[in-house]
């Protein structure tokens, strides 16, 4: 045993004479020294990287037997369903792991918002998280066209027309983008390209890019505290612990979790009742033949709601545009000194609640027929969307804060002491929670394993 | 803020409700793992519905194992197979059925995914006489579809019940005009076990799918919990 | 301290286990991985047994067909055919057929169910050329020991009628012989095995 380890040191030496491993290993991981206090929010970071992998993997996977052909892609995608080995699970994995990718971004962006973490010093590491979320609505918006059923026909010719809205070059463009008059086998090859080799490099680099931007500057954290200020004689931050173990195992735990809720999608409902796999999608493409009712798959509805709210085509695509590149601007656009929504004024709550109502609205919105009432909500929720930002510099200056602590608070305030509206209402539906019957019997069973565990031999140690 | 949300909520049945003079759809309430009702579907479908519509995507040794045909009753379902080789396509030439019905008749593989039970279950059952129509039927789901009633001696004839609204008849319900071969619920039955059968068509592999699901939940419940311990014990010294 | 003791002892046991968890999580989650990679549904019937008709095979005439994209000869051989198996025994290099790949009905002097009608697998041993049907005895360019065989143009290899390899060339053992069976007496599967 000792003598393995001293060949696992000597080999260990020898490495790190040619190539700096330990030395990466301690900067990012062993001597990466972030706060204490990330809370649920935090997980999101590390699991969208999780999801990431996941993609990589089964998207190299189904390549193996996808076509890129006009003519055999839906087929080719049933056989991957049918006759291959365990493609059904290697294809839902994809499937659902590109709805869930959003759903970890969408949460991490707001994370972001929340706690500050894209103000002085951390901007760079905002409009990286910025670009590598345009990047990632590229790649899904090209992966969609893949399986060539009706919505991935229909939505990419209903996306790329807008492109033919732009004064003078507009046509052109379009066609330069589909490189034919129409959505076709062509554009099908361009996109299949695009789709597993171009956007996956440029996301793998500027993930890169954005964790080595971040481990400059340092995490942020709930608080919105600068670790770094207050440190010990040894150069550590007095409120920092290494990211290894401590945050390798409470990630790890994030993930298992994580891969459990995916793991019911994928085994008890893959197509999440029409939302990650839309039905008219189990039809060919038929140029010819358009279905009822366009819908962009679901993380896409907020944008497309938007599009839809303005009454005129060039306009609408610039709003669209507009409301995705404007998040670039958050870091100048909000003037507040302090990070952290603990510490900040009643203004930016409610700001950032509108916000986040709008967003669901808009993406609820762009999911149904656009009916006169659907339109007006439409068009109320892309004004309160535009306003959050627009208004920012002025309702930021305006705000009364909180004194923010010296140090991170820690241990985090139990829940029963937190106070506000919205602790309330969390209060309020845990308390409901917990009355239901379902609750008392999962409860109950929790109380008779954990007894049995207690008596048992092995299963003690665990406890 | 509040008010917003509840005038949404309050709006929601509004925009998502159905277009008038549509049908209710019914559910066929089938069950995947029913094989008996699966085996059922299939012949039926054979019988009447592959002359038109294939199956393109399903294969013969597939249905054969997943539904327990043994090699004799797969050669009686499909006497021209030689060998249980391929899937199930017609023999019908698509440019025959564009002059016969107009349209080719579409191949039914994932058609149950795209349009759901419900709508399928309640289409084959509403089939209607209109005499305005080719084939003598029109349907209150699909209006004015191309294809003939083919369970039409088996549930017999249905008439249309209208009721003016705003200057257009507008269809309420189906009534019976003339009795079929079947009592109405051994229909109602006989339809839905084409309707399950088409929704395993669909997606074989749901079987194995929702089988296999309880036991990668219940391992990475194991995991969770002793991931769970892990955490709990490196953090034990973070004061 | 004492009880830093104990922390410490059951990071180190909660560890182990995690990473054993894990490891067997990891080995089901390669599974799929894996076998998605064997032929498919698809692949597999496209590599179904075949069937050949046999009926205007004549004595001396060899045919080919294709059964998973390999050549499969099928050659009736005449009585004089049948008697050179016994003569060239001692230079071949595996008479009897104890390393090389056939069915275990097969696994005789003619390597074959019936003594007339051989089939094989029409690629060398060595390298997966394609030999050829050599039937004339002495042929020129093979010597005047030539009793008739296979003859691999790529490397030289030589077999005799049913498909045994020679000493001293380079293939290393006899020409495969694939499963099949006779459904009729003039009609053969090729592909799969039935007693």
């Amino acid at each position: 045993m000792s003598k393995c380890k001293q060949y696992g040191t000597d080999l260990l030496a020898w490495i790190d004479e040619r190539f700096p491993l330990s030395k990466v290993w301690n900067e990012h991981m062993a001597k990466y020294y972030a706060p204490k206090n990330f809370n649920f929010w935090y997980f999101f970071g590390s699991l969208a990287l999780l999801v990431l992998i996941n993609q990589i993997v089964t998207g190299i996977w189904l390549t193996m037997n996808y076509k890129p052909d006009a003519k055999l892609a839906f087929d080719s995608v049933e056989a991957i369903m049918r006759d291959i080995n365990w493609g059904w699970l290697i294809r839902y994995m994809h499937s659902t792991g590109a709805s869930m990718f959003f759903i970890v971004i969408y949460l991490h962006i707001f994370r972001g918002m929340m706690y500050g973490s894209f103000k002085k010093p951390r901007e760079l590491v905002w409009l990286l998280g910025m670009s590598l979320y345009l990047a990632l609505m590229a790649e899904a918006f090209m992966g969609y066209l893949l399986p060539w059923g009706q919505m991935s026909y229909w939505g990419a010719n209903v996306i790329i027309s807008l492109f033919s809205a732009i004064p003078l070059i507009g046509e052109d463009l379009a066609t330069w983008v589909r490189g034919d008059f129409l959505i076709s086998d062509v554009t099908l090859n361009r996109f299949f390209s695009f789709h597993v080799i171009a956007v996956p490099l440029i996301i793998v680099g500027l993930v890169f890019l954005h964790i080595v931007a971040l481990h400059k500057v340092g995490s942020n954290n709930p608080d919105g505290i600068e670790i770094k200020e207050k440190k010990d004689a040894n150069g550590v931050p007095l409120d920092g612990i290494p990211f290894h173990p401590y945050y390798t195992v409470k990630d790890l735990f994030g993930a298992v979790v994580f891969l459990a809720i995916c793991s019911w999608i994928i085994f008890y409902s893959p197509e999440f009742g029409g939302y990650f796999l839309e039905h008219p999608n189990f039809i060919p493409a038929d140029p010819l033949k358009t279905p009822e009712h366009i819908a962009p798959v679901w993380y896409f509805t907020p944008f497309y709601s938007i599009l839809r709210a303005i009454p005129s085509k060039f306009g609408g695509m610039v709003a669209m545009f507009a409301s995705i590149l404007i998040l670039f601007l958050l870091p100048w656009l909000d003037r507040c000194q302090v990070k952290s929504i603990r510490y900040r004024g009643v203004i930016y709550k409610v700001a950032l609640g509108s916000f986040v109502v709008s967003f669901i609205a808009l993406g609820y919105l762009g999911t149904i027929p656009p009916t006169p009432t659907a339109a007006f909500f439409g068009t109320f929720f892309t004004i309160v969307y535009f306003g959050f930002f627009l208004l920012m510099p002025i309702y930021t200056r305006m705000e009364i804060t909180k004194p923010v602590p010296d140090r991170v608070v820690w241990p985090p305030k139990p829940l029963a002491a937190r106070e506000g509206w919205v602790w309330d209402q969390v209060r309020k539906l845990l308390a409901a929670v917990e009355s239901t019957s379902a609750w008392r019997q999962a409860d109950g069973y929790r109380q008779k394993i954990q007894e049995f565990m207690k008596n048992n031999k092995y299963l003690r140690h665990f406890l | 803020m509040k008010r917003i949300i509840v005038t949404c909520l309050l709006l929601w049945p509004f925009w998502a409700s159905a277009e008038l003079g549509a049908p209710p759809l019914e559910s066929p309430g089938n069950d995947v793992y029913d094989t008996e009702s699966l085996r059922r579907g299939a012949k039926l479908y054979v019988e009447r519905c592959l002359g038109c519509h294939s199956l393109k995507h399903m294969r013969y040794r597939r249905l054969q194992q997943d539904l327990g045909f043994s090699e004799e009753e797969i050669k009686q379902l499909f006497p021209q197979l030689e060998r249980i080789v391929g899937t199930m396509t017609t023999a019908m030439d698509p440019k025959d059925a564009e002059r016969w019905f107009g349209v080719a008749a579409p191949d039914l593989s994932e058609r149950a995914r795209a349009l759901g039970t419900d709508w399928i279950y309640t289409y084959l059952r509403t089939f209607y006489v209109d005499e305005a129509r080719p084939f003598g039927v029109n349907n209150w789901v699909f209006k004015d579809v191309a294809m003939p009633h083919v369970f039409g001696d088996l549930q017999g004839e249905q008439k249309a019940v209208t009721q003016d609204t705003g200057g257009m008849p507008v269809i309420v319900r189906l009534e019976q005009s003339k009795p079929g071969k079947l009592p109405p619920l051994e229909f109602d039955r006989t339809v839905a076990d084409l309707v399950n059968f088409l929704d395993y068509a669909a997606e074989p592999a749901q079987l194995e799918r929702r089988s296999l699901g309880k036991w990668v939940l219940l391992f990475l419940l194991i995991f969770g919990f002793v991931s769970y311990k892990l955490k709990k014990a490196y953090w034990k010294d973070i004061h | 301290m004492n009880e830093n003791d104990i922390d410490l002892e059951k990071r180190r046991f909660l560890t182990q286990t995690t990473v054993a968890l894990g490891a067997a999580g990891a080995a089901f989650a390669a599974t799929p991985f894996l076998s998605y990679l064997k032929p498919g549904a698809g692949t597999l019937e496209a590599g179904a047994p075949i069937d050949v008709d046999i009926t205007k095979l004549e004595p001396g005439q060899m045919i080919r067909v294709e059964w998973r994209g390999q050549p499969i000869w099928i050659l009736k051989r005449t009585d004089e055919m049948l008697a050179t198996l016994d003569e060239l025994e001692p230079v071949l290099r595996d008479p009897d057929s104890d390393e090389s790949v056939q069915p275990e009905s097969c696994k005789n002097k003619y390597r074959s169910i019936k003594p007339e009608v051989f089939v094989a697998v029409g690629i060398c041993t060595h390298l997966g050329c394609s030999p050829t049907y050599r039937p004339e005895v002495a042929a020129p360019d093979l010597g005047k020991d030539w009793l008739g065989g296979f003859f691999c143009p790529c490397h030289g290899s030589r077999f005799d009628l049913a498909g045994r390899v020679y000493k001293k060339v380079p293939a290393p053992t006899n020409l495969v012989v694939p499963p099949y069976w006779y459904e009729t007496d003039t009609r053969i599967i090729v592909g799969e095995e039935r007693t």
